[in-house]
């Protein structure tokens, strides 16, 4: 009651279906190669046109390759598929950002940085990282191929409200602790399914202090504790973020949205179905060791053993990324590295990175993929002199893409090699067949491709 | 694909695995497809489950053990977590399931397997352990899906439960209708919110 879920979600409803769901208007539709080409064709098949295609953007990002991205791509589906996205939003008149244009990037990182994505908003795409735009205190969340055809076919969405949880989290991150560890942290003490039926509000001191990049990084990985979304209040720091950015309001607009933001906030009398507290304090970098998000410890910790309910899964796991009850992760061979993806492929990560390998060098024994999250922040890279820094210690940056993340494109771990990423998912296979991935911060990532084996990133600050 | 849904009774395929994700249902590699075929996606679905990395049958899997069949899927805790895939709920379809029996559903997934008239039954833990067991036991037990009447049935066992569905989305099942139809009839009601709302 009263939550800000609720004032954004209310406000959207055009009607509730007699003992049904809810008819939601959508203000933004976002539209990447993977998950819409049954869409359109759908779309086509009934004969329908978009019914709002100016708040429809498409752009490619899965498929894309990190590298000759000015030539054509060499996998014959991988090139269909982007191909179709761009012969899709050509017929359907929506705004396209293709391969190799400056527009283009990750979904989740465009968005934000493009001010396509608003406090107040209601934001889907076909992606489950959707939830990535909450960041910017929007109601943003992930839907199906059928869903997004829904929402092209009468820009509205039929869905259950979902209940509200907040997260309230206090205090000041310790050095070396960064939100990707908030993020870990909160999956390994709420599980991957403790936040499913829910849309988690992120307060506290300690999401307040978070830059923009922090939270977009936060909100991202609600999923991962089941949510349907995660968002945050905006603030000034969502306000000094937006202004000016290419699609937010301008002049008096500006000043008219930005006094309908500042009301965008749960009410003191607020009522949420579930509350949870945490203290930064407990927080220290974390890496994950299993085939789930939420199988994750401390980096100074030791393994878990198997749990009492849920031991087949525990050993199946174990078996999976060769590791055992009781050990530490600390001093792990490690093979590849990868910076990116729109969890932590953000100017402020390539920062981190950067600031920890200054001076150092790459281990021979690493294979590393830096690959910036949109040409926006390759740009910002470049600008800001973190290109030289990251060469001179033996990196190459790579242009951008999803990539290593879920690797449809060339950038797959070979199996059995194992991964540290700042990506979102460990999944059996997630970064290339039979790979094994552990998760974890651009500074721990930055640590294990300096020294080759998993590294507490305190111990190189 | 818009099957009409009425009572189902079938034997059962049983994957106890908890927090099977939706890239083990259908792998990344197989969502470059720009078409719906589900026979694709049905021949790909547990890929990397259902064959070594050799491409020979696992034949530990339980989709290559031929005591089990039906077009009841019975799975653990938390199915179809992760990526928001579609193609996952392709898949299952494509393969020839029409139920996913579970304790718990991911939420994107289990509206993805709605909008493909694959009927998602949440059932409690203990009826969940029981139908393992039952189907353990003898792998021809078979469970009743009443939809009209909201039950899920192990039909070894006798032990019966209520399953939630909001009327709406029943209503469309048992007549093979999508929300896409609904949305487009209701056209006029969302131009009037976007004109008040402007």
């Amino acid at each position: 009651m009263n939550t800000l879920f609720d004032k954004i979600w209310d406000k959207h409803v055009v009607q509730q279906v007699e003992d049904g769901p809810t008819q939601l208007y959508i203000d933004r539709l976002y539209c990447h190669e993977v998950t819409s080409p049954q869409a359109f064709d759908g779309m086509r098949a009934r004969g329908l046109k978009c019914f709002r295609p100016q708040q429809i953007f498409c752009m490619p990002d899965h498929n894309t390759p990190t590298h000759d991205q000015d030539k054509p791509i060499e996998d014959p589906v991988s090139r269909k598929q982007v191909d179709t996205l761009a012969k899709n939003a050509a017929e359907f008149g929506l705004t396209h950002y293709g391969m190799m244009s400056k527009d283009n990037g990750i979904i989740h990182v465009v968005g934000p940085e493009k001010g396509l994505s608003l406090p107040g908003m209601t934001i889907v795409c076909g992606d489950s990282h959707t939830s990535t735009h909450g960041a910017m205190g929007a109601v943003a969340f992930g839907i199906g191929t059928s869903e997004v055809e829904m929402v092209m076919a009468s820009q509205c969405i039929l869905q259950q409200k979902p209940k509200s949880m907040r997260i309230t989290i206090n205090g000041v991150l310790g050095k070396g602790v960064t939100p990707k560890d908030v993020a870990l942290y909160l999956m390994a003490q709420i599980t991957t399914s403790g936040a499913t039926g829910y849309f988690i509000e992120y307060a506290g001191s300690t999401v307040k202090a978070m830059s923009m990049e922090g939270r977009l990084t936060l909100c991202n990985l609600s999923i991962e504790m089941g949510a349907r979304g995660g968002f945050i209040a905006p603030d000034s720091t969502t306000f000094n973020y937006l202004k000016g950015r290419e699609y937010a309001p301008k002049g008096e607009a500006w000043d008219k949205a930005v006094a309908y933001w500042k009301t965008l906030k749960s009410g003191d009398d607020a009522v949420f179905d579930k509350e949870l507290s945490f203290n930064a304090a407990d927080i220290e970098p974390r890496v994950t060791y299993g085939t789930n998000p939420g199988m994750g410890i401390g980096i100074t910790e030791s393994l878990p053993p198997a749990p009492s309910k849920g031991r087949e899964s525990y050993e199946k796991a174990m078996n999976y990324m060769q590791f055992e009850a009781g050990q530490k992760l600390l001093g792990t061979k490690v093979d590849y590295v990868f910076l990116g993806a729109c969890t932590n492929g953000r100017i402020e990560d390539f920062r981190a990175f950067a600031h920890l390998v200054k001076g150092r060098h790459k281990s021979p024994d690493v294979v590393a993929w830096l690959v910036p999250g949109s040409w926006a922040v390759d740009k910002q890279i470049r600008e800001e002199g973190l290109d030289k820094v990251l060469e001179a210690a033996g990196f190459e940056i790579r242009q951008p893409g999803c990539s290593a993340c879920l690797a449809m494109n060339d950038d797959k771990v070979p199996a059995g090699k194992l991964a540290v990423s700042t990506s979102n998912r460990n999944f059996e296979g997630r970064q290339g067949p039979g790979s094994r991935t552990i998760l974890a911060s651009p500074l721990t990532a930055a640590a294990a491709a300096i020294t080759g084996v998993i590294t507490d990133p305190r111990e190189l600050i | 694909m818009k099957q009409k849904f009425n009572i189902i009774t079938s034997t059962c395929v049983p994957l106890p695995m908890e927090n099977v994700d939706t890239d083990q249902i259908i792998p990344a590699r197989f969502l470059k497809a720009t078409t719906r075929e589900e026979k694709f996606f049905g021949d790909n679905l547990f890929r990397d489950w259902r064959y070594n990395a050799d491409g020979t049958l696992n034949n530990d899997f339980v989709l290559n053990n031929p005591k089990y069949s039906g077009c009841i899927l019975v799975a653990g805790k938390n199915f179809g977590s992760g990526s928001s895939r579609e193609h996952a709920a392709w898949a299952i379809a494509g393969y020839g399931f029409r139920v996913v029996i579970s304790s718990f559903f991911a939420d994107i997934h289990k509206n993805n397997e709605l909008n493909n008239f694959v009927l998602p039954v949440v059932v409690s833990e203990a009826f969940l352990a029981e139908l393992f067991a039952s189907i353990d036991a003898d792998a021809k037990t078979e469970v009743e899906v009443d939809l009209p009447n909201q039950t899920v049935t192990n039909k070894a066992t006798g032990r019966s439960e209520h399953f939630d569905i909001n009327a709406y989305k029943k209503h469309c099942l048992m007549n093979g209708l999508d929300d896409i139809d609904f949305l487009v009839e209701n056209k006029q009601k969302t131009e009037q919110w976007e004109q008040a709302n402007k």
